[in-house]
């Protein structure tokens, strides 16, 4: 049984980065920390190097809109997993929705390059040098993102929901 | 020389080693008995389509089970399933490829109306693209209902005049979709 914790993750990401650490909490049983947006990429290849850690596997990444959240609207979350010690931490880097740009880590994990597609496809995050920053499931004349809550779910052109045909 | 009679509402007269009746009719008789169909199925709806060309349905009894997955060889298209907006495009080039005369069948509320998906990334309907003859509900629709569907198209397509291509009102059907790329 492998001796690294959760406890451990935090001590030694926190004497390596400091004050890029702005908050942590246990979230579901994992590890959850706030982290700077400008350092988030730092800090995953750190974390795939480290001898101690060896978290080297990029589980998911994606992001969530938080429209009442001034100034901090996208939540970037990666969720990575070091297989070794069978110990999982959570990342959350929070952009402004007028520029969400964070620094691609499809040179760390080439596995995130179609997740960043996919996260830009439908939250518009600006994944800077990411290699091909297009479009991957919505079709490519599409002029909004999507996901983002300030958009209806509802396809505008659909006619035969007129509340006309339900006696409403 | 007979006289003439009526055959399934068919003006004929049988001689001796000749019949005569209504080229039109022949022609929808034999179209309407070996159509080939054209699977364009994309979920749950393509599952009944396929128990429809099991041996419990059996398309075959009505000269339907040449499945053709070539556009150029196919008389019916069958849409069952949702189609997206970023499908739609494909599905369109799909019925240009097929050669006249064609028909569609849209099988199930998804290619009918978009269904449940009223959603930003499916198309409202198959007739948003491509012109349907025959639409079937359901979500999804029993074989039988899928059956009754191709028998609607078969009464079509044995009463449709042969040259239906030239009608203006078919033109104005496909100028609608523009789809009449001779014009």
């Amino acid at each position: 049984m492998s001796n690294v914790t959760q406890e451990t993750v935090l001590t030694r990401l926190q004497e390596q980065f400091g004050s890029a650490i702005i908050s942590n909490e246990m979230l579901f049983d994992v590890l959850t920390l706030e982290i700077a947006p400008d350092k988030a990429h730092d800090m995953i290849a750190w974390l795939k190097q480290d001898d101690v850690l060896k978290m080297s596997f990029l589980t998911l990444l994606g992001a969530v809109h938080y429209p009442n959240d001034k100034g901090r609207e996208i939540c970037m979350t990666y969720h990575l997993h070091a297989l070794v010690h069978n110990v999982r931490l959570r990342l959350k880097a929070y952009l402004p929705i007028e520029n969400p740009s964070i620094q691609s880590i499809a040179d760390i994990y080439v596995g995130a390059n179609w997740q960043e597609r996919e996260t830009f496809d439908f939250f518009g995050v600006n994944f800077v040098g990411h290699p091909n920053l297009i479009r991957i499931l919505n079709e490519d004349t599409m002029d909004y993102h999507p996901m983002r809550k300030e958009y209806h779910l509802e396809d505008a052109t659909r006619e035969d929901k007129d509340d006309r045909y339900f006696g409403r | 020389m007979g006289k003439v009679e009526k055959i399934h509402d068919v003006p004929t007269i049988n001689g001796e080693g000749f019949q005569l009746t209504v080229l039109d009719k022949v022609i929808g008789a034999a179209r309407a008995n070996s159509m080939w169909p054209l699977p364009f199925a994309t979920s749950c709806c393509g599952i009944e389509y396929m128990a429809t060309m099991g041996s419990n349905y059996d398309v075959a009894r009505f000269g339907m089970e040449r499945m053709s997955f070539s556009p150029r060889q196919a008389d019916l298209l069958i849409v069952a399933g949702t189609i997206s907006k970023k499908l739609a495009p494909v599905l369109k080039q799909v019925y240009e490829q097929m050669a006249e005369p064609k028909w569609v069948l849209s099988v199930g509320a998804c290619a009918c109306s978009g269904g449940i998906f009223d959603t930003y990334s499916v198309l409202q309907g198959i007739d948003r693209v491509i012109p349907v003859d025959v639409y079937v509900p359901g979500c999804p629709p029993r074989p039988e209902q899928i059956i009754e569907g191709m028998m609607n198209v078969h009464r079509l397509v044995k009463n449709e005049s042969l040259r239906r291509r030239y009608s203006d009102e078919y033109k104005h059907l496909l100028n609608k979709y523009h789809l009449n790329e001779d014009e």
